[in-house]
């Protein structure tokens, strides 16, 4: 059968396929994104967390971390890292948890990764983590498997 | 010695890019020593996340410079005539070759923004657009003024989906599942898209030149081998959309499409060694022979077989994210567009320099060297992603705890990076210095086809 395929035919198949692909492709995006922006309804973007996502790019974290499991694999998961410090039972306290924590890098240990001192402003810490409870919002399909809690 | 005087145009390319490529190693042996001794590079001179974007965007950069390169190297040949306009594509060669400096130098001070592998700092990205513009200009007037195949063909709509993708890099919104549902735009949609069209046509062209084989032939196969590349990899986008807020159907979708893409890695690995099966030519250019087949046979391996194990969605919600990840990331990278540059620099160099035949057995040297250090530090990353993802995923165990559990895993890495930097000098001498063995003697090299 492979063999009567003319090579008109596999061109043709081969332009036609992928168009046809690329537009359920880009259907099933367009529901995803529908259903993003609906998602940052009820969770509202607020201008401080899209600064603190500025910063996250600005400062190339990714570089290092990873959110949501995408970015470098030196240093830890962070989508998820403003429950990990109870912000949501208390988010003053995870709020000054993460500035102090912020504040004590690098920790210059020398078996240990190290992160450094970015000395950002105390408005652009309040963005990041504002960014960061933002992040802790998103229904991530239970990922990760065991996230990890204090 | 070459057929059309602007092949030349190549040259500067191809010593450019094993220039960047050099520095992507270096900065990958700088990482990997971070990664042993946290504190071995002062943490606010260099860290290691200004290690880590100099080393994987000096891998886009070589690898687009030599796809560039290999462009101008075979179009006049495929065309049957002369480039468009040579001088452009000069200009375009150091017009990204200087943008790309200023963009390290850049990095080390602090000036980046963006996302992964597009760090570039806005204006940088612009003149990238520019120059792709310059370059899809020049080549598409030679393709439309000459000869047209299947092949010149398949290269240019690789370059032109390249070049559209690349716009999503300016695509930034502030809603991060958004963002990073277009951020695999250009990631995915690259190596597991348009490059593959990029890849098997250059290897296509080197298999005829080298084999003999008639290009009637193949020409079916190279559409069905990027068909069945495009018909998995556009839905197979899904496998990065299980875990980034986006809805669950991407699961599913993402799980059977994916699947399938090991399917064209593995077409390019029947057709490469069935061209040579079927080639009447024996053709002296051995080591450009070797890193064709290699090229196939790595890229099934990276992309296709580590590709595979954790392209799952059931197996992705615990390796995801790990060193799984990084060992996948070298050997598809490495066996699929690194090796398919390094083969048409070993089949064009010569020419390109005029020096045939050159040091075969140094080249072939380097290519067992570089690709045994590459599958090392694949193997290691492979072993330390499995046992982290036991302890972190399965056990619950901190991330920074786990870290200190892989070192011997990160020595071993370190280990087979050293290897690969060795076999990259090995491979640069062969190439570039004149070969002793067999200088004075006359050019044994019959020009192919
Ligand atoms: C030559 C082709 C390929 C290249 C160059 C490549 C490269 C990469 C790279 C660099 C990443 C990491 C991206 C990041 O997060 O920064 C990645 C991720 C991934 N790749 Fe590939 N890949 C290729 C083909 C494939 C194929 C054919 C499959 C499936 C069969 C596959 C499955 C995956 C999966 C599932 C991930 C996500 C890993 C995670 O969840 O952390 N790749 N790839
Ligand atoms: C001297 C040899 C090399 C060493 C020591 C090395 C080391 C590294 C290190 C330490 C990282 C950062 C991993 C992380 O994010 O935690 C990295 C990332 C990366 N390297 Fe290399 N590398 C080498 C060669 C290569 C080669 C030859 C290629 C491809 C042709 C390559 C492609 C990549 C890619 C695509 C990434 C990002 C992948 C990811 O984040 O998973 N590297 N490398
Ligand atoms: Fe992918």
């Amino acid at each position: 059968m492979i063999e009567r395929l003319t090579k008109t035919a596999a061109r043709n198949i081969f332009y036609g396929g992928s168009i046809f692909f690329f537009i359920i492709f880009a259907l099933l995006v367009g529901d995803s994104f529908r259903q993003a922006s609906q998602m940052a309804e009820a969770h509202p973007i607020s201008d401080s967390v899209a600064a603190g996502k500025r910063v996250w790019e600005k400062k190339a974290c990714f570089d290092c971390h990873t959110l949501f499991g995408e970015g470098a694999r030196f240093a830890p998961e962070v989508g998820k890292v403003w429950l990990k410090y109870g912000g949501d039972k208390d988010p003053a306290a995870a709020r000054d948890t993460l500035k102090a924590w912020f504040a004590a890098q690098p920790t210059n240990i020398s078996d240990r990764h190290q992160m450094p001192q970015f000395n950002l402003s105390d408005a652009e810490l309040d963005q990041l983590i504002d960014f960061l409870r933002w992040t802790s919002a998103i229904d991530t399909q239970n990922w990760p498997p065991k996230p990890v809690t204090r | 010695m070459l057929k059309y005087q602007s092949q030349a145009v190549a040259k500067p390319y191809f010593i450019g890019a094993l220039l960047i490529f050099s520095l992507q190693l270096l900065f990958g042996l700088i990482g990997a020593s971070v990664y042993v001794a946290p504190t071995i590079v002062p943490v606010d001179l260099l860290p290691f996340s200004v290690v880590r974007m100099i080393h994987t965007n000096a891998l886009i950069v070589w690898l687009l410079l030599g796809f560039f390169g290999s462009t101008y190297y075979l179009l006049p040949e495929e065309t049957e005539r002369e480039l468009f306009s040579p001088k452009l594509a000069i200009i375009q060669f150091w017009l990204f070759f200087v943008a790309a400096a200023i963009c390290v130098v850049g990095y080390l001070f602090g000036f980046y923004d963006g996302r992964s592998y597009l760090e570039q700092p806005m204006i940088i990205k612009i003149g990238i657009v520019a120059v792709a513009l310059i370059f899809l200009f020049n080549c598409s007037m030679t393709v439309l003024k000459g000869r047209r195949t299947v092949i010149s063909g398949i290269l240019l709509l690789g370059l032109w989906g390249v070049a559209v993708f690349f716009l999503f890099a300016f695509y930034v919104p502030a809603n991060v599942v958004i963002d990073k549902m277009f951020w695999w735009w250009v990631v995915h949609l690259w190596v597991e898209g348009v490059w593959e069209l990029v890849m098997a046509a250059i290897l296509a062209f080197m298999l005829i030149k080298m084999t003999g084989v008639d290009r009637e032939v193949i020409e079916k196969w190279l559409y069905v081998i990027i068909g069945t590349a495009l018909f998995s990899g556009i839905l197979g986008t899904g496998h990065h959309y299980y875990w980034i807020g986006t809805p669950g159907y991407w699961k599913w979708i993402g799980s059977i499409f994916s699947a399938v893409e090991p399917l064209p890695f593995f077409a390019m690995v029947i057709f490469a060694f069935g061209m040579v099966w079927k080639g009447r030519r024996d053709h002296p250019n051995k080591a450009a022979l070797l890193w064709s087949l290699g090229c196939a046979i790595c890229a099934f391996l990276g992309a296709g077989v580590l590709g595979f194990l954790h392209t799952l969605s059931g197996v992705n919600y615990y390796t995801h994210g790990t060193q799984v990840t990084a060992a996948h990331g070298h050997l598809a990278f490495y066996g699929a567009y690194a090796m398919v540059n390094l083969a048409m620099f070993s089949f064009a160099m010569p020419q390109l320099l005029g020096r045939a035949p050159y040091n075969q057995r140094l080249n072939i040297a380097s290519f067992w060297t570089i690709t045994g250090g590459v599958i090392l530090m694949s193997l290691a990353l492979t072993f330390a992603g499995i046992l982290q993802t036991h302890l972190e995923r399965v056990l619950g165990m901190e991330y920074m705890d786990v870290q200190q559990q892989l070192t011997l895993f990160y020595w071993i890495r370190l280990a087979g990076g050293a290897i690969t930097m060795i076999g990259f000098l090995m491979y640069l001498v062969a190439l570039l210095v004149p070969n002793l063995e067999t200088a004075g003697q006359p050019a044994a090299l019959k020009p192919a086809e």
